[in-house]
């Protein structure tokens, strides 16, 4: 056949051993269009390759997970009814590391570009040819080759071309890319020239020799090891991570530099597209929630989350995740920042999405901001646990304890008010928490503090947003916090307190700041310490001016922020008129200086709070002068940035905020929401009688410290 | 004479592939097809064309109920698509051109012209869909009277 002979020729060219190679290739075709998916059938077949067809993507992953090493390539389409062809190709990449190729009868360049942003190694146009598909195999020996030999390949990169006969190839394969055939040969010098050099080189030699024959085992990166990868990554920092670090780091068995050096090339892609399609959702954010635009800064950051799902749901939670270690200090807040009336599934929702997203990559620093309106108290507790991500660090831990808390600051207080105390936990509980571990585990190891004083905070916070209902709920938040002060007293625990103050932006007017939202000390990221996930009771926000100061350094990126409370509802929204330059806080940089301030919401407190709430205005005064943290967190005020964080308002808090390390914070403060949760203290909040200690609780211990809001900000 | 038969059938054949290339129904992509026939799938050619009809009915079908219905632009260019997809698997060019056409026409949601769109597309399916079938109808006719020792392309 003039195709074999072509095939042998070119074969011949390289080294001999690569005749057998294309023949016999095992692919993977997905096309719901019977007559294409027939059509390319014969081609490939025609081209001696192995094929298998399916009309759908479900069926086609379902083969793909059934056998990794069952296939070497891949072809799909991009529309498909079942499932996105970008989607597909996703997890493909993720899952099992193959190279796909696209194919559509749509040629136009930004789809084409959509193809292989995602990752494809190549995107073909219909009608498809025999040309095309006899050059589909390069992709599968590059990257066999490829792996073994990344750096190498780095210089070899400019020289080679790409031989495709469409687009340019993704980052990705742009390294590897080349003509095999030159490959072959380059590497083949290479080899003999930089053997001393490259001690795998050896090893990869024979691979690179037959590649066909010889096939590593595909090193599946499951969700521990991904973890372990990020915090690798976040630990050297994103523009320094380089493979060797990075495995050194993770300390894996088996692993070798180039499966750390591909998968970092695919996290980067990834990441770059969640950065992308966050400053979309920033947008649609802003544009829907309009509470505060600036809450819209979703970096994308650690490429975590589907915000895409928040986008959607509107709902509030605001997601940010935090880097880690300030890798990146982007939070990427979904969009449900600054949606007030987020339902809390929204928050549930997002907590869902990010375990699906980043399962491989994202679960880094979730916080998921829940921006409760103040109808939905429950959402607030959502937001809660969201925040509570911290657990991360804590590793289960603080999830644990958190919901401890949390069910039982719910079952106290007002927890009446919030509708989904359950809920709440149960959010927090999942992805975020998953998500607290993952990353931070290089995170610094403080001890976490949250524990019990989230859980009262929390509930109180809750109760903020509720309303004068709250009031109630405040006192005995205080009583609560008082407690729970005592343990957060934790000498070197920096309790990131994720107050995520509801509904970024929320309307300073319209939320009467009630009940001292609590900033529930979310260690996010902060300690992995025991993990007391402080569930901030964020009563929104940021209005307040609630100085978040997370212990950021702790908490590691997770900063939980606790949506602050419906701000719609409450009063919360009072916070921050009083203490309005709370908000300016914005985290800054990475300051780890957050301090959370509870706000205690003043209409509510007026009542409630009794002394505690009295201080509110004085708090906020306070908090104004602990503003000034690096990270102010910005309240959500004005936008809907779920973020969350809001620092609370220390009700009678002196100005002892301790600056609390917060590298969080930092990320915070991007979030427009202002949320600066970073360490709640939790004794501010009990008032007066919480005499701020706050330097027993000095973030330098990490102290998470409550806030009230001052309620009569809101009033 | 079987020979002749076959001679002949395939002359027609041929000349009605050339029609339809000169008409620009059919281009290259078409002889790729028939390429792909050989001893392993002798009925290549045969089975492609017939799913794309069953596919292509279908698809036009369901335009024309959107179109009529519900006009639901989105839709249709899915529908579309894929028409555009398959028509140039088989490479029917000029159905091809047609469905792009009207995949871009709804852009200016101009719906007479979309229906007439429609028509034309349909209009051109429906040729292509006569001649095709006559082909194929020439071509078993061939493989008949060819015998089982001739293989109609290797006659070519």
């Amino acid at each position: 056949m003039t195709v074999e002979e072509r095939k042998g020729a070119s074969m011949g060219r390289e080294s001999g051993q690569r005749d057998q190679f294309p023949v016999g290739m095992r692919v993977l075709a997905v096309d719901d269009d019977p007559t294409c998916l027939k059509m390319l059938e014969g081609l490939l077949r025609r081209c001696q390759y192995h094929v298998t067809t399916t009309g759908q993507a479900i069926t086609a992953l379902k083969l793909l997970r059934e056998n990794k090493d069952k296939f070497d390539l891949v072809i799909s389409d991009v529309h498909m009814p079942d499932m996105d062809g970008f989607k597909l190709l996703e997890l493909v990449g993720l899952e099992m590391d193959l190279p796909v190729i696209m194919l559509s009868a749509n040629g136009e360049t930004s789809a084409v570009m959509k193809g292989i942003t995602h990752g494809a190694c190549d995107y073909l146009l219909k009608p498809v040819r025999l040309e095309e598909l006899k050059n589909i195999w390069q992709h599968v020996v590059r990257r066999r080759k490829f792996d073994p030999k990344d750096h190498n390949n780095v210089d070899n990169g400019d020289e080679w071309e790409k031989n495709t006969v469409v687009n340019a190839e993704s980052g990705q394969c742009a390294v590897t890319g080349g003509s095999i055939d030159r490959n072959g040969k380059v590497n083949r010098k290479r080899k003999d020239q930089d053997e001393d050099d490259e001690d795998d080189y050896d090893e990869n030699g024979n691979e690179n020799d037959d590649p066909s024959s010889q096939k590593k085992p595909r090193v599946v990166w499951s969700v521990d090891l991904h973890r372990k990868f990020v915090a690798a990554v976040n630990q050297l920092g994103i523009e320094k991570a380089v493979p060797k670090r990075i495995l050194d780091l993770m300390n894996v068995e088996r692993l070798t530099r180039e499966n750390v050096a591909s998968h970092l090339q695919k996290y980067r892609l990834y990441l770059k597209r969640l950065s992308a399609v966050a400053s979309q959702q920033a947008n649609m954010v802003a544009a829907l929630g309009g509470r505060d635009p600036s809450y819209l800064p979703m970096g994308s950051l650690n490429g975590f989350g589907n915000y895409h799902s928040l986008v959607g749901s509107s709902q509030l939670p605001g997601l940010t995740s935090f880097q880690p270690n300030g890798i990146l200090n982007r939070q990427n807040y979904t969009t449900g920042f600054g949606l007030r009336n987020l339902a809390p599934s929204g928050m549930v929702q997002f907590c869902r999405t990010q375990s699906d997203v980043s399962n491989p990559l994202t679960d880094l620093n979730k916080l998921q901001c829940v921006n409760l309106p103040g109808n939905q108290r429950g959402n607030v507790l959502q937001g809660m646990p969201a925040s509570l991500a911290l657990d991360q660090l804590q590793q289960h831990k603080v999830s644990q304890d958190v919901n401890k808390c949390i069910s039982g600051g719910l079952s106290g207080p007002g927890l009446a008010s919030v509708s989904s105390p359950n809920s709440f936990i149960t959010v927090s509980n999942s992805p975020l928490l998953l998500q607290s571990q993952q990353q931070h585990a290089q995170s610094s190891g403080f001890g976490n503090q949250f524990s019990i004083n989230v859980p009262s905070l929390s509930s109180d916070a809750f109760d903020m947003t509720a309303g004068s209902s709250n009031f109630c709920d405040i006192s005995r938040c205080n009583d609560t916090w008082q407690d729970a002060v005592q343990l957060t007293r934790h000498p070197n625990n920096n309790l990131p307190m994720v107050a995520p103050f509801s509904n970024g932006g929320l309307a300073p007017n319209s939320m009467a700041v009630n009940a001292t939202s609590m900033v529930s000390h979310l260690d996010g990221n902060l300690h992995d310490a025991s993990s007391s996930s402080v569930s901030v009771a964020p009563l929104h926000d940021s209005v307040v001016g609630t100085d978040m100061q997370f212990q950021a350094s702790t908490l590691g990126g997770n900063v939980m922020i606790t949506p602050a409370t419906s701000i719609e509802d409450s009063k919360y929204l009072n916070f921050r008129s009083p203490s309005k330059p709370k908000q300016e806080c914005e985290n800054q940089k990475l300051d780890r200086t957050h301090k959370l301030n509870l706000l205690a919401g003043s209409p509510l407190s007026s009542s409630l709070q009794n002394p505690s709430i009295i201080s509110l205005p004085e708090s906020q005064r306070i908090n104004d002068g602990l503003c000034d943290t690096k990270t102010k967190m910005n309240m959500i005020g004005e936008t809907n940035s779920g973020a969350i964080f809001f620092p609370q308002n220390r009700i009678n808090k002196s100005a002892a905020d301790v600056p609390f390390k917060d590298e969080y914070i930092s990320d915070f403060s991007r979030l427009q929401g202002g949320f600066s949760t970073k360490d709640c203290i939790l004794d501010d909040i009990v008032n007066a009688a919480m005499k701020p200690d706050r330097d027993d609780f000095s973030l330098m211990d990490g102290n998470m410290r409550c806030e009230m809001f001052p309620l009569d900000a809101c009033l | 004479m079987l020979g002749l038969g076959a001679c002949n059938l395939e002359v027609d054949m041929n000349r009605l592939i050339e029609l339809l290339f000169h008409q620009g129904v059919l281009d290259e992509q078409f002889m790729q097809l028939q390429h792909l026939q050989d001893e392993s799938s002798p009925n290549f050619v045969y089975e492609v064309v017939t799913l794309y009809f069953r596919e292509s009915e279908k698809l036009l079908r369901n335009l024309r109920a959107l179109l009529y219905e519900c006009t639901d632009y989105k839709k249709m260019g899915i529908h579309l698509n894929q028409m555009m997809g398959s028509s140039s698997s088989i490479v029917v060019k000029h159905v091809q051109n047609i469905s792009v056409r009207l995949y871009f026409r709804p852009q200016s949601s101009n719906w007479i012209g979309c229906i007439q769109s429609l028509e034309v597309l349909e209009h051109e399916y429906f040729y292509l869909k006569n001649k095709l079938h006559e082909f194929l109808q020439i071509e078993q006719q061939r493989v008949i009277a060819a015998g089982v020792r001739y293989h109609p392309l290797l006659q070519q």
